[in-house]
């Protein structure tokens, strides 16, 4: 492979890090919230409230049954209004945000769910408020867990992200597809993939061990 | 300490209402060990919740301490339960928390600063005997010590009245005595009043003062420890209470049929129940000595009911019918319960 692909290859990893890394916070940013209102907004929840329960679950439905390549079109108007541009890396966060951001929900929320409701009661025996229970109970217990969600949407996030690129998103997945496979350069296919597999790779492990060190169940 | 007052709790649903807890009445003074027996879907569960209102009752009211709990709003009610601890047969600890961190949490919540935290926490894992154990998270401790962190969280704010949840349901049965030791400790030295809700019998016996029997939502039977096991009313509770003191007549002479008069040459069979100081006297060798029968022993089973000696002998008398009708005279004058179970015929 050529210096210049060398390069290229380079600017694209950086690229889909970039995308992955801010979408990833930013629709954690998002999900956490709405994955803890999904969860305690429940009939048999501590906050019950079954009208906001079910638009906001309706909300994340519709969003998460929607194909990645079409939301990421039909919200260009949105994009264009927060990025100032429609294209570019920056420009592909905004779809990229908005379709994990309900995936992480759902995944907090069944987290959340997983905790023995034992282990609430017992802090509502204690004078716990809701909001004491939601930040020193729920989400401290099931740290672990969501801990291997976000890795699992990290891994779909770099998938996406090389959707994006027919958006002028730029990234790994881009650069497959121009040169890879339009311009049939083998070498350079066989190195993005390589690349995508060991990011993958190394956000699993990492959220593995991550999650295993918060675990104190089995110790 | 503790009136419930008409507390009734009704679950709604659309296969129709579950009336789990109907018209109840009950008073549990302050200090006291109050034991709460019933099998399980009894109601025993509701009524222990009804009391920190973790189920807020259908009806009635409910005091504790001397404030109305049925009347609070959510925050004074979060307030009012900070005096009143709980702990449960699972445990329910925090598995992301040390044992140290799971006792300061319900003084985290009520704002406590680190240092007096640590004040209080320090003196509460001696008290539970695990000074050692501050820093294990749960998964690392047997059932006991789980539940010894539990009584040390339910204690840390200092509350008046502790709940028990099956607290030792889940535990084998040397773990459940040291268990018990350690609510009778606790009861003596901080005169905490203890509801206890369980199906074991042996709990009951070994800490309790008061006891409320449940079933199907309604109490069928209150009062003194003592009296309700040696003097059981209805048929649930005998039930109950034949579990721990076996007072039932062998099978072999079931069989036989007693006739309830004396029939020439038969043995009169007795059952002699012994309470408190009466436990102690000889009072099978004075029959002897004065009335000239023969006393065998059949069956003979000395136990205790908190601190309270507790016998049951099952005798076999024999002689001419005058003596054995003097002799029962004579039991009778004695301080214990007798009951005559027939001849042998």
């Amino acid at each position: 492979m050529s210096p210049e692909m060398l390069n290229l290859l380079m600017k694209s990893f950086w690229e889909t890090c970039y995308m992955v890394f801010s979408s990833t916070v930013l629709s954690t940013l998002i999900g956490l919230p709405l994955g803890i209102i999904l969860c305690v907004t429940r009939k048999e929840h501590i906050l019950p409230n079954p009208t906001l329960n079910a638009v906001l679950g309706a909300i994340v439905n519709a969003t998460r049954s929607t194909p990645f390549i079409i939301l990421m079109v039909a919200i260009i108007p949105l994009t264009r209004m927060i990025v100032g541009s429609s294209i570019g890396t920056t420009a592909a966060i905004v779809p990229l945000t908005i379709s994990a951001a309900p995936f992480i929900a759902r995944i907090i929320e069944s987290s959340l769910l997983e905790i023995n409701p034992g282990i609430i009661e017992a802090a509502q025996a204690m004078g716990a408020s809701p909001m004491q229970i939601i930040t020193k109970v729920l989400v401290p217990e099931s740290l672990h867990s969501i801990v291997l969600g976000v890795t699992l949407a990290i891994i779909s996030l770099i998938g996406y992200s090389a959707m994006a690129g027919t958006l002028g998103g730029g990234g790994l997945g881009d650069l497959a597809i121009r040169y890879g496979y339009q311009r049939f350069q083998m070498d350079v296919m066989i190195a993005t993939v390589i690349v995508l597999i060991v990011m993958v790779q190394v956000m699993q492990s990492l959220g593995d061990n991550l999650s295993k060190k918060l675990n104190k169940n089995k110790l | 300490m503790i009136d419930l007052i008409n507390v009734e709790k009704t679950y709604f649903s659309k296969a129709g209402d579950i009336h789990a807890l109907k018209k109840t009445n009950l008073t549990i003074n302050e200090g006291e060990i109050f034991g709460i027996i019933g099998l399980s879907g009894a109601g025993k569960s509701t009524l222990v919740r009804c009391i920190n209102m973790l189920e807020r009752p259908t009806n009635g009211q409910v005091f504790v301490d001397g404030a109305e709990l049925t009347k609070m709003n959510d925050s004074e009610l979060r307030k009012a339960r900070q005096n009143i601890g709980m702990i449960f047969q699972h445990f329910n600890l925090l598995t992301s928390r040390t044992v140290y961190d799971n006792i300061a949490f319900p003084l985290e919540i009520q704002g406590m600063g680190k240092d007096e935290i640590e004040k209080r926490v320090r003196p509460l894992l001696e008290l539970v005997g695990l000074e050692t154990r501050g820093d294990y998270y749960p998964s690392q401790l047997s059932g006991g010590q789980k539940q010894r962190v539990g009584i040390a969280r339910a204690l840390a704010s200092n509350p008046k009245v502790l709940l028990c949840d099956e607290a030792t349901s889940a535990l084998d049965p040397q773990t459940t005595k040291s268990i018990l030791q350690l609510l009778l400790d606790i009861n003596k030295k901080m005169n905490l009043t203890i509801v206890l809700i369980t199906h074991q019998m042996e709990v009951v016996k070994t800490i309790c003062d008061r006891v409320a029997v449940i079933e199907n939502g309604v109490i069928i039977e209150e009062g003194n420890m003592v009296d309700v096991f040696t003097n059981p009313q209805t048929e649930t509770t005998k039930e109950f209470t034949k579990s721990v003191i076996n007072v039932n007549l062998p099978e072999m002479i079931k069989q036989e049929n007693l006739s309830p008069v004396y029939v020439g040459g038969s043995k009169l069979f007795v059952r002699l129940t012994f309470i408190g100081d009466s436990a102690g006297e000889p009072v099978v060798s004075g029959m002897v000595k004065h009335h000239d029968v023969d006393i065998s022993i059949i069956s003979a089973n000395i136990d205790q009911l908190k601190d309270m000696p507790f016998g049951v002998l099952l005798i076999e008398v024999s002689g001419s019918r005058e003596n054995i009708e003097s002799a029962l005279k004579y039991l009778h004058d004695q301080n214990l319960k007798v009951e005559v179970l027939g001849y042998e015929s």
